[in-house]
Parts: C-alpha cells; structure tokens; sequence
C-alpha cells in the first residue's frame, strides 16, 4: 500500500523537465518571501480586535462595580479563581465549557451563511429530551452501555438536527425569518420537554423534582482518565475541528463561503476558547455571589455587556494600518 | 346561562386578552416605530423585563404606580439609545446586537431587581367596561387598565402621524430608503437612533404593565418570550400600527387560553396551552411570510426579512 517512492521521483524528475513553476508546485513550494508574515498580519487582526472588546468591556464593567461599591479587582480575581485558578476550578470550567462548545458551534455553522439561528438551546432541550427517552427501554433491557450511549448520541443528534432543521426549512421554502423561528422553536421546544417530562414519562420514583427515569452511572459517559471532566468536551474538540475542515478545505465548506454571510463572525477554531472563557465566567458565579454578596445576575451582566461590546468592534475590523497589508485585496 | 363552563370560558379568554395583549400591543408599536426606521430591534425583550423592574421598583418606593410607568420608559429609553447607538456604527450588525441587548438588560434587571421579589409595591388600578352590564362576571372579566385605552391611542396617533405629519414622512423614509432619506438631508442615524430609542420607551411602559397591572408583581420569570413574539407579531401587522393593536388582541387571546381552561377545571396539556402564543406566532409568519402583500409592505431597509 502506498505510493512507492521510486515512481514518485521518477515523476518528478520527468516533470521538471516541462517548466519552472510547474515543477517547484509539484515538489513543494519554498515560502514566498513574507507570506508568513502576512498571515501572522491578517490574523492578528482576528485576536487583537477582540482581546481589545474584552478589555474595554472589563472596563466598563469595573466602573459598574465600582459605582456599586464593589470592588472589580476583587470580582476579577475570583472569577480567575472559580474559572481557572485551581485544578478543580479549571476543570469544573472546562465541563461547563462543553455543551457551550456544540451549541456555539450551532450558532457559527448558519451564520457562516449569513443566517443567524439562535435555536440552540431549543435543540439542547428536545435533544437531550429525546436521548433520555431513547435511552429509557435500553437501560431496562440491560443493553450494554456502548450501544446505549451511541443510540443516545443518535437520537439526541437526530433530533436537535431536524428541530433547527425545521427553522431551515422554513427560511428555506417560505423565507420566513430564523431569527424569529429559531427563538420561538426554542420556546416550544420547551414546553413540549415540559409537557412529557412531567406527564407521561415522569419517572415516578424521584418526588422532588420532575424527570425521566434516571439512566444510572453505568450509562453515563465518563470521565477522561486522570481528570473530572467527561468525554463530552474531547467530542466538542473534535466537532469544532472537523467543522473547520469541513467549512475550509472541502466543496461543501466553499459553497458556504461563497454563498457569503458574515466570513469573520463564526471562525470554528475560535469558539473553543470563547466558550472555555464563558464556561469559566459561569463557573465562577456561585463564588462571586457568595464572596462578594452579588446577585447571580452579574454574570449574566458581564456576559451580555462582553457580547455587545465585542459585536460593536466588527466595527473596528479593517480600520487600523497596521493591520493592513499593502498589495492583497482581501480575499473576501 | 352565563354559567355554562363555555360562557366561563368565553369571558374568560376575553378578559385575558384585553390583559394580556397589553404588554404585546405596547413592545409592539414600539417595534413597529423602529422597524418603519429601518432598524430591527430584538432587545425588547430585555427592555420589557427591564421596564418591569424599574417600575416595580420606583413604585415601590415613591408609592405611586404611574411614576414607575415612566421610570419604566426612561429605562427603555437607555437601553434603546444604547442599541440605536451602537447599530449606527458601520459593519454592526443589528440583528445581533438585539440579542447581546436582550442578554444585557434581562441581566440588568435580574441583577437590581433581586432585592424587590419579595417586597410588594402599589400596583395600577383598573376599571370595568362591562359595569354597565350589572353581570358581575362580565364585569370581572372586562376589566381593564388605561394603559390598554393608553396603547390604542397611542397606536391612532402612531397610525395618523405615519401618514400625514413631517415626522411620520421623514421615518418612513428613513426605513424605505436610507439614500433617499440623505439626498433629502436627513440624517440616517439620528432618525434611527431616536425612533430606536422611542420604541424603547413603549417596550418599557409594557413591561410595567407586567409588574404593575398583570401579572402584577417582580420576578425572574415575569416574561417568556413576549418581546420576541411582538417582532414577529410587527411583521404579521404588515408595520401597520392598528393592525398591531389586532394582532395583540390576538395573541393576548391565545395565551389566555391555558388559564382559561385551567379556570374550569381543564388542565390536562397545561404546558401546550401555554406555548399557544408562540405556535400561534409561528404559524402565522409561515403563513404571512413570502405572501406578496408582505413584501410589498415592508420597510426597504429592514434586514429582517432580507
């Protein structure tokens, strides 16, 4: 197997008989004088920008705090140490970062298109509604714990696909908007989880708080080796990179780019670490609000102010020189 | 024969959407006056929950329930202004703005307004349209605030205004088409902004009809959708503000549904009755979207149903 190494250079050598450039794209290219630096240029651009946004809404939020008589040296520095400070803090972050990885993914997929579908958690909702259920006869059957959690994968993949799906469909063939049908699908995706779970398929063996039946630690997916948190973030890795694959090298991926939309605002490899710093900013609310006597709310505060102020610097893209590199049109 | 439970029913659904529909008529002229701008602004939820707070609040501690409908607005005038700000900057987009607004201002609220669950404040009073009956189950269920006489008259001038003064060309313009608009020496922006910030107002003055009138008191969970569903319900009204005031009628109908079977005894699919709004709400865009009347009625400038 494989292509075998003498035919190969025999090829080359034939070939480097034909033209210059041709044979120097058939052996690898050397890099042209500057192109790293003109990549290094364009997506520095991509970090600055936002790490400017977070400064400037750190800022406001700490003359918020300020004008509270909170200390915001304080607030910083417990959320460091509830998202990220510890090992514990960090890891109980990276869980919390993990459905946050797949639904932000749920959100920069469309909006690569140019459509912005905000029906993620609806999606959240019916598909982990529809594992729990799916995993219902499963686990009274016995059925080995692989098999269970991979049709649960399924079913809760199938689900939340078709329910956003729906929102799709409908932009699709009768233009309606999926800002509005993605938020309201949500909203009935919700009632409809409700109306099952605490109806027909209530477990009736836990008075205290409505659910399925509980699947049990042997069906659950574990925990990676050596730390607390679950396999499901490693999955959400793994989704992101393939996205970008699939959005940046394949027929598909350039079909979606050209078709156009908002090239800048759903770069997959960026979400990870946005929802790790989200993941980490929700993490570290409990301890803000105990420590510190706040509302919960406050979290919700800085997440909301951080997201207009980082929607406000698009604004910012493109404006700045040293950003600029002279001689390439930008290719989108 | 008022007895029967479908005579129960029947008032009951029509004293629920002279309530309900309140808060929906509101955050939708508001809507309607942003979007006839040309802008789209999905934060009114936030600015309802807001508006709730603040109302709640000022209510409760200047004792008087209307001076909490005007914190109310103003509260919904800096969260619009805020929005109409930060969308006149080039390559912002509106639509996500919207979003982040409503995350903010839900949070906004919660965070001040966790002090004021507990506590009860002077709410608005209400008055019967049905006295004149002397049934006093008609009179009950037709019993109404004057923020709802309030929101219709609001919605006749905002109908005349449109049509026949300076200002209702000059907005009108702005959201058909922003060149035109300049070449008249307009300016784009700040017509957005202030319309913006306006429907603002009307976004807060429903919330306070939430935390003063109906449900009548502060919590996290006072709204549950109403802003968005009252975007979608401007595009059903065809940006038409009376048709906006139907509309809410409409949907106020539908989300008493639930309570009104639960009233006699019916509360099997309690949960179903209770997303009635917002399925009512998406069959009607399924229905009204791609319809040529619609395309024919919108705003040039909206991105809304670009």
């Amino acid at each position: 197997m494989g292509a075998s190494p003498a035919r190969i250079s025999t090829t080359h050598r034939h070939m480097a008989n034909i033209s210059e450039p041709l044979s120097s794209a058939l052996i690898g290219t050397a890099p042209i004088p500057g192109d790293l630096s003109v990549r290094i240029r364009r997506g520095a651009e991509y970090v600055a920008i936002p790490m400017f946004a977070l400064a400037v809404s750190s800022v406001l939020f700490s003359i918020f705090l300020s004008a509270l008589g909170k200390s915001p040296t304080e607030f910083f520095e417990l959320v460091h140490r509830g998202g990220f400070g510890t090992a514990f803090s960090i890891q109980n972050t990276l869980q919390r970062s993990a459905p946050l990885i797949l639904t932000a993914l749920a959100v920069a997929v469309p909006a690569r298109i140019g459509l912005i579908m905000i029906g993620g958690e609806g999606a959240l909702v019916l598909g982990g509604f529809a594992s729990a259920v799916a995993a219902i006869p499963l686990v009274i059957g016995h059925a080995p714990p692989l098999l269970t959690l991979i049709i649960m994968a399924v079913m809760g993949t199938l689900t939340g696909a078709l329910w956003v799906g729906l929102a799709g469909y409908l932009r699709h063939a009768r233009g309606v908007n999926e800002t509005i049908s993605s938020l309201l699908l949500t909203y009935i995706g919700i009632a409809i989880m409700n109306f099952f779970v605490e109806g027909l398929l209530r477990d009736l063996t836990n008075p205290n708080k409505p659910s399925t039946m509980p699947i049990g630690d042997a069906y659950m997916v574990g925990k990676m080796p050596g730390t607390e948190v679950h396999w499901g973030f490693a999955a959400g890795i793994v989704v992101a990179i393939v996205l970008y694959v699939l959005l940046s090298r394949t027929t598909f991926g350039f079909a979606v780019r050209v078709t156009g939309g908002n090239p800048r605002a759903a770069l997959a490899q960026a979400v990870i670490p946005v929802a790790i710093l989200f993941g980490g900013i929700v993490a570290s609310g409990g301890l803000v609000q105990r420590r510190m006597d706040l509302p919960d709310a406050t979290v919700l505060v800085l997440q909301g102010l951080t997201f207009v102020v980082l929607l406000a610097s698009e604004t910012l893209y493109g404006r700045f020189k040293i950003f600029q590199v002279s001689g390439t049109a930008d290719r989108t | 024969m008022s007895d029967s439970p479908f005579f129960i029913v029947l008032f009951a659904i029509v004293g629920g959407a002279l309530r309900v529909s309140t808060p929906f008529m509101f955050v939708a002229l508001g809507e309607c006056l942003t979007e006839k701008s040309g802008r789209v602004n999905l934060g009114l939820e936030g600015t309802l929950v807001l508006g709730a707070m603040t109302a709640y609040a000022t209510s409760y501690h200047t004792g008087s329930p209307w001076l909490g409908v005007l914190a109310a607005g103003c509260a919904g005038v800096f969260l619009g202004g805020i929005h109409g700000y930060v969308c006149k900057l080039p390559k912002v987009n509106d639509i996500a703005i919207g979003i982040a607004m409503m995350l903010f201002g839900t949070g906004l609220a919660f965070f001040f307004g966790k002090s004021y669950i507990q506590p009860s404040a002077p709410r608005l009073g209400s008055f019967s349209l049905g006295e004149w009956t002397g049934n006093p189950q008609i009179a009950t269920a037709l019993q109404v605030n004057g923020l709802l006489i309030v929101g219709i008259v609001v919605a006749v001038v905002m109908a005349w205004a449109f049509a026949n003064t300076r200002w209702g060309l000059i907005v009108r313009m702005t959201g058909d088409s922003a060149p035109a608009a300049r070449a008249m020496g307009v300016s784009v922006d700040l017509v957005r902004f202030v319309a913006t910030a306006a429907g603002g107002f009307l976004a807060g003055v429903g919330g306070a009809f939430l935390s003063l009138y109906y449900p009548g008191s502060w919590n996290q969970g006072l709204s549950s959708g109403q802003g968005l569903m009252a975007v979608a319900l401007v595009i059903f009204a065809r940006w038409k503000p009376l048709r906006c005031v139907v509309a809410a009628l409409l949907f106020g109908a539908a989300g008493a549904i639930g309570p009104a079977l639960q009233s006699v005894g019916i509360t099997q699919g309690y949960y179903f009755f209770n997303a009635a709004p917002y399925i009512l709400t998406l069959l009607i865009m399924i229905a009204s979207a791609g319809s040529k009347q619609a395309l024919r009625d919108v705003p040039g400038e909206l991105s809304i149903t670009k």
